[in-house]
């Protein structure tokens, strides 16, 4: 049976949405404020502006992380830019083209409400970042620089040097601090959120492992927000940090959060290629490069030369050839596909076969080499300081990698999932990408969402919450929780078996890449499903995680979150068996176009697939949120 | 590549700890440093002993979570390269390496190469911060930047909280750390009004979490 | 008054002082170098800038007093700043390389220390005339003179001065660096600027010894 889910999306012109809405939110009398307190996961862009934020409000807030400091949350990483809608270049953008570019970017699969409030809000974040010290790039006159991003017809990005995310989370981290300086945030650090305390639809808390002690605490508050980033390790390789995890979610999820639209998952053009199977991560070269660098193979399939040594006509550029008007500036998902299909078909070069050039030659010869240095020094130097290659004088070899998950748990309009009481922040939730993520706006959202929609919505929700009501942290149902946790723990520890945490998370990747990457079909998905299965089995007969549960313990902490993938890698297949069409990152090879374009299927498939958990192995519950288009209108992309 | 490593292992912030002798036969010249401490682990674990505990996040040289000393040396020999981000063919094969975590009293030691460096934290908790309400902000182009002043700012920003510095620095003084946030904020209008008492409160900070003083001896750079 | 007292009492604070006193120092010692290559203009001219500087009276004793408190300072927080960081890091690396610094910047205290103890041996000579050859207070050349035959003491001077090298060349760096002195107009040259004083210093100072032991001026 399917379940169809209401957005709580207000009525009302797309414009003014989110102003009367926060015009008939309620509000907490500012003296009670003190009074409640708001457990936040994650100190990333989405969890440390959201902690800040409600502290500034006068809530009591306790954050959790992982990390030993705020600042390592993943948002660190991010490097290209931030979008808004300033419009400061003059070159035509508007509040209404990001949101039309978001939406029609997402391949026509997000909430139309959503990306509207997020293009509003992008311009206040800006403003925020700048009054917190963010050293944007700028002009010599002082004024901001913007350049146009990952395939953009306006320049609206903004960014600091390759180190947008660094800069981001530091004014984040900034604020943060400066409220556990006043007392306003009780900063747990090095603490791993294993579960969380749900009690008749209402989540009243969390229990946490201090990664230091082995400790299991459990805290209550009057309302939890998540905001633990995205799950690309699944894949075991991707661009995301090597303690990025899905357990965070994946807990709530079977605590019953739905989870929705698993099988978005964006696979990054421009990645530096596996070299082999020790390797732990992949390095991302951020999108930018492509404005000034061309992509090709050999024209002969095997051709083993040096890349110089081709020559000209004998180089297949492509991406220029396929798409003559965007060229090297297809979305993300259009050149990762691209590049797939040639190494598939053989023209791949390096060692492995997997991988394509991407060649600054003719860059260099019209700019100068200043002009790319300037431009690029510091990707070039990170590309040679992994490779040993100097990119100015051989073509560097790149190729696609995971990098970004549209899905996450289900939110309505305010960000809460349908477990009261828990909202989710940032890339944890499925709420504004749709089925691809455009370039420069997972760190737009992030802050959106801590900074401007959290600390109204959630107002919202605890005018209607007593903090004499609170369920203490010693009540039965919390007890309960944390001996689930401490149980897994043993369990985990006691299988003595032979076989590494890490073996077990290479291969599940190595299927999910396989079977449930780039590309998918039927067949290729269903095998994945039960290979996943038969993995799982074999990790909780096989596995071995030495240490004990009392201490310091790296395995411990790597088996838990393996564990969770091997569950949620399941559902991801699941859902992309279920999802029986093409859209942005989900590629179903059944599904495409004569060119080899994603084929949409709106009739059948215009909702969001928000997911109830049934059980370990079990088949989940589907419960749709259908998706209505009232101002863009559902065309086929073409880039071509 | 076959490699000697001599490894400090402590199992806990007050135990004793000593340097232990390893022997890795299968390195290579691709792998990353960390790359080639994950097979050292993987073959401790399968051999049922303790594997190394080091910090590691991103790997991508951005998020500040690893560090400790190669062959004396913060982060390796490579010169801005963090230890995730050194690779393995600056090494040779029969190489003797020495890794020892990052020591200053600031920075305890959780475990093996681990250690705790909240004192830079407690730093910017006490004023390395721009006091701006979210929603408070006027609009961005309000106040323009210099280019120079806005560059100044972000190469400054640009520490990503390693705390090598303080390893590095004879005097074990996270002075660098400091002044790079007082700098960044400092060149800019907006960070201008806190100066002088982010300054007062910071430096404060940095003497009472016992980090040494700075005598400009430059090592850590 | 208390937010200095609160400022000092920073590592930075003290750090500040330290320069400056140091600065003064640096005046002082260079002042004293120029006036002391006098010797090499003869008997006359020496004594009678000597006897000119001993007319000043109470300039001179200002001029004493306000060293004399500057190295008081200079020392002291010398002495604590350097206690901060002695506890900064209790258990040591066993393998431990440096890229930067050197021998000059991590003698610094003791490096200072001999230089106090030379002070006081140097002031006791040539000032107090307490101790040295028979001298005179009126013949300061002649004084001179007899002291640098004198193998022991010119031995002595010799390695005071090399320690006073020393101490200046990472001390003037230092120094501007504490102050936020940087010259970028100097370009690469001022990364000179240290080492060329603290040669100047050397040189300047040991020639008059020097030339007195070879004969040069008698
Ligand atoms: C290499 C790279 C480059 C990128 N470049 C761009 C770009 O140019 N522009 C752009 O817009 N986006 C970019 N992105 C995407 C963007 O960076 C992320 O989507 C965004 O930063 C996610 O922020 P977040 O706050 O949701 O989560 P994160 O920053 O990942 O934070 C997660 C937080 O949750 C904590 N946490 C997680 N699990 C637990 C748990 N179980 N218990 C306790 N704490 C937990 C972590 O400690 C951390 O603090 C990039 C991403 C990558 C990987
Ligand atoms: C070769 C090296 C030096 C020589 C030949 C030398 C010579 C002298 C002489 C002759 C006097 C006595 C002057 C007088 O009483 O009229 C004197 C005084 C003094 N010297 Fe030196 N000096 C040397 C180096 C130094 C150095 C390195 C220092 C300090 C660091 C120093 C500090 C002083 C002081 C403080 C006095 C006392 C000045 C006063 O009367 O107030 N000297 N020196
Ligand atoms: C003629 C006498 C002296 C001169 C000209 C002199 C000069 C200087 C200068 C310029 C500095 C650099 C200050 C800075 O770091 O910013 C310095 C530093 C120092 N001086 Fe002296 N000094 C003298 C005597 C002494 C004495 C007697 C001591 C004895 C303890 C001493 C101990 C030090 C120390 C330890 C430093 C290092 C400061 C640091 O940690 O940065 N100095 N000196
Ligand atoms: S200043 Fe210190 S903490 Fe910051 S990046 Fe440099 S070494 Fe690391
Ligand atoms: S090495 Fe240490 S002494 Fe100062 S210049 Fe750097 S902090
Ligand atoms: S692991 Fe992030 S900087 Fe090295």
């Amino acid at each position: 049976m399917v379940q169809t889910l209401n957005g709580n999306v207000p009525q009302g012109p797309i414009d003014k949405l989110w102003d009367e809405h926060r015009f008939n939110m309620k509000l907490v009398n500012p003296a009670n404020k003190r009074k409640y307190k708001v457990i936040v996961v994650g100190t990333g862009l989405g969890g440390g502006a959201a902690a800040a934020t409600l502290a500034q409000l006068g809530y009591q807030v306790e954050c959790f992380s992982f990390h030993d400091t705020p600042r390592r949350a993943h948002s660190i990483a991010a490097q290209g830019g931030i979008n808004a809608a300033k419009s400061y270049p003059g070159d035509g953008d508007s509040i209404y083209r990001l949101f039309y570019d978001t939406v029609k970017g997402g391949d026509y699969r997000s909430r139309e409400a959503n990306v509207y409030r997020l293009a509003q809000i992008s311009n206040n974040i800006i403003d925020q970042c700048v009054a917190l010290g963010v050293p944007f790039a700028r002009e010599y006159s002082g004024y901001l620089a913007n350049r146009s991003f990952g395939g953009a017809q306006v320049s609206r990005t903004f960014y600091a040097r390759g180190q947008t995310g660094q800069q981001l989370l530091l004014g984040a981290y900034s604020a943060l601090a400066r409220q556990i300086a006043l007392g306003q945030v009780n900063m747990h650090t090095r603490k791993e959120l294993l579960d969380i305390v749900v009690i008749d639809n209402r989540c009243h808390g969390i229990v946490v492992r201090d990664l230091v002690t082995g400790a299991v605490e459990r805290h209550s508050g009057d309302a939890v927000v998540m905001a633990t980033g995205g799950y690309g390790n699944v894949f075991y390789l991707s661009t995301n940090a090597m303690n990025s995890n899905v357990s965070a979610t994946w807990r709530a999820h079977k605590r019953g959060a739905l989870f929705a639209n698993p099988c978005y998952t964006q696979i990054h053009p421009t990645c530096i290629p596996v070299s082999g199977d020790y390797q732990s991560k992949l390095t991302l070269m951020s999108e930018s490069l492509r404005n000034d660098g061309r992509v090709w193979v050999p024209k002969q399939a095997g051709d083993s030369r040096k890349p110089s040594d081709i020559p000209e006509g004998e180089r297949d550029y492509y991406l220029e050839r396929r798409y003559p008007s965007f060229g090297n500036l297809v979305p993300r998902d259009v050149a990762s596909r691209a590049a797939k299909e040639r190494c598939d078909a053989g023209f791949g070069v390096g060692d492995t076969g997997r991988a394509v050039l991407l060649d600054f030659a003719s860059a260099i010869q019209r700019d100068g080499e200043d002009a790319i240095r300037a431009r690029y020094g510091n990707l070039f130097q990170m590309y040679e300081r992994i490779t040993g290659d100097d990119p100015y004088k051989v073509p560097m070899r790149i190729y696609p990698a995971v990098h970004y998950t549209m899905g996450g748990l289900w939110v309505d309009y305010n960000l809460q999932s349908n477990v009261n009481g828990l909202f989710v922040l940032g890339e944890a939730n499925f709420s504004d990408h749709g089925a691809n993520r455009l370039g420069a706006s997972a760190l737009m959202q992030g802050l959106a969402d801590g900074y401007f929609v959290i600390p109204y919505t959630l107002g919202n929700f605890l005018a209607d919450v007593s903090p004499a009501d609170r369920v203490a942290d010693d009540a039965s149902e919390f007890q309960a929780v944390e001996k689930d946790v401490n149980d897994r723990i043993e369990q985990m520890l006691s299988v003595g078996g032979k076989r590494t945490v890490d073996s077990f998370h290479r291969e599940l990747g190595l299927t999910m890449w396989d079977k449930v990457g780039m590309a998918r079909n039927e067949a290729g998905l269903k095998e994945a499903i039960a290979t996943i299965k038969t993995l799982r089995d074999e990790f909780w007969s096989d596995v071995c995680v030495p240490g004990k549960a009392n201490e310091l313990n790296q395995e411990l902490e790597k088996a838990g979150r393996v564990a969770d993938f091997l569950e949620f890698g399941e559902l991801l297949a699941y859902d992309a068996l279920q999802r029986d069409e093409s859209c942005g990152g989900h590629f179903r090879e059944e599904h495409q176009t004569e060119e080899g374009e994603a084929k949409r299927n709106d009739d059948d498939y215009a909702y969001v697939a928000a997911w109830e958990f049934k059980g370990v192995g079990e088949t989940p519950e589907l419960h749709k949120e259908d998706l209505e288009f009232e101002y863009v209108q559902l065309k086929q992309r073409s880039y071509k | 590549m076959r490699l000697t490593l001599k490894i400090w292992r402590q199992a806990g912030p007050d135990q004793p700890g000593q340097l232990v002798d390893y022997q890795l036969d299968n390195a290579n010249e691709h792998m990353s440093f960390l790359e080639m401490l994950d097979v050292l682990n993987q073959q401790l674990i399968e051999k049922g002993e303790d594997p190394v505990t080091f910090e590691h996040d991103c790997r991508e040289g951005i998020c500040g979570s690893c560090g400790f000393m190669i062959n004396g040396l913060a982060h390796g020999q490579e010169k801005g390269t963090t230890v995730c981000q050194l690779h393995m063919r600056h090494f040779q094969d029969g190489d003797t390496v020495v890794l020892e975590p990052f020591r200053a009293d600031a920075f305890p030691i959780l475990k093996d190469l681990m250690v705790d460096r909240g004192g830079l934290d407690r730093i910017i908790e006490a004023g390395g911060f721009i006091s701006a309400r979210t929603g408070s902000a006027p609009d961005a182009h309000s106040v323009l930047v210099p280019k120079d002043d806005a560059d100044r700012a972000f190469d400054a920003a640009a520490c990503i909280g390693c705390g090598a510095c303080v390893a590095a620095c004879p005097n074990g003084s996270a002075m660098l750390f400091t002044s790079a946030k007082v700098t960044h904020l400092g060149s800019l209008p907006q960070g201008s009004p806190e100066h002088t008492q982010r300054v007062l409160r910071m430096v404060n900070t940095h003497d009472e979490m016992g980090f040494g003083a700075c005598s400009n001896h430059g090592e850590c750079e | 008054m208390s937010r200095a007292l609160s400022f000092y009492r920073t590592s930075v604070g003290k750090k500040i002082v330290m320069a400056v006193t140091g600065f003064m120092l640096v005046g002082f010692v260079i002042g004293h170098m120029v006036g002391h290559l006098g010797m090499f203009a003869g008997k006359e001219a020496y004594n009678a800038y000597a006897a000119f500087l001993k007319s000043l009276g109470a300039g001179l004793w200002a001029a004493r007093i306000g060293l004399l408190a500057a190295l008081v300072l200079h020392v002291v927080s010398a002495i604590q700043v350097k206690r901060q960081s002695r506890t900064a890091r209790s258990q040591d690396y066993a393998v431990k390389k440096n890229l930067e610094t050197g021998l000059s910047a991590r003698t610094m205290l003791y490096g200072g220390l001999l230089l106090l103890a030379f002070i006081g041996y140097h002031l006791a000579h040539f000032t107090l005339l307490v101790t040295g050859p028979g001298y005179s207070p009126t013949d300061a050349y002649g004084n001179m003179v007899a002291a640098f035959n004198v193998p022991a003491i010119l031995a002595v001077y010799i390695v005071a001065m090399i320690m006073l090298g020393m101490h200046l060349y990472h001390g003037v760096w230092s120094m501007l660096q504490t102050l936020g002195v940087d010259f970028p107009e100097l370009g690469a040259l001022r990364y000179k600027l240290a080492p060329g004083i603290a040669a100047v210093t050397i040189i300047g100072y040991l020639s008059v010894p020097l030339a007195i032991a070879i004969g040069v001026i008698k």
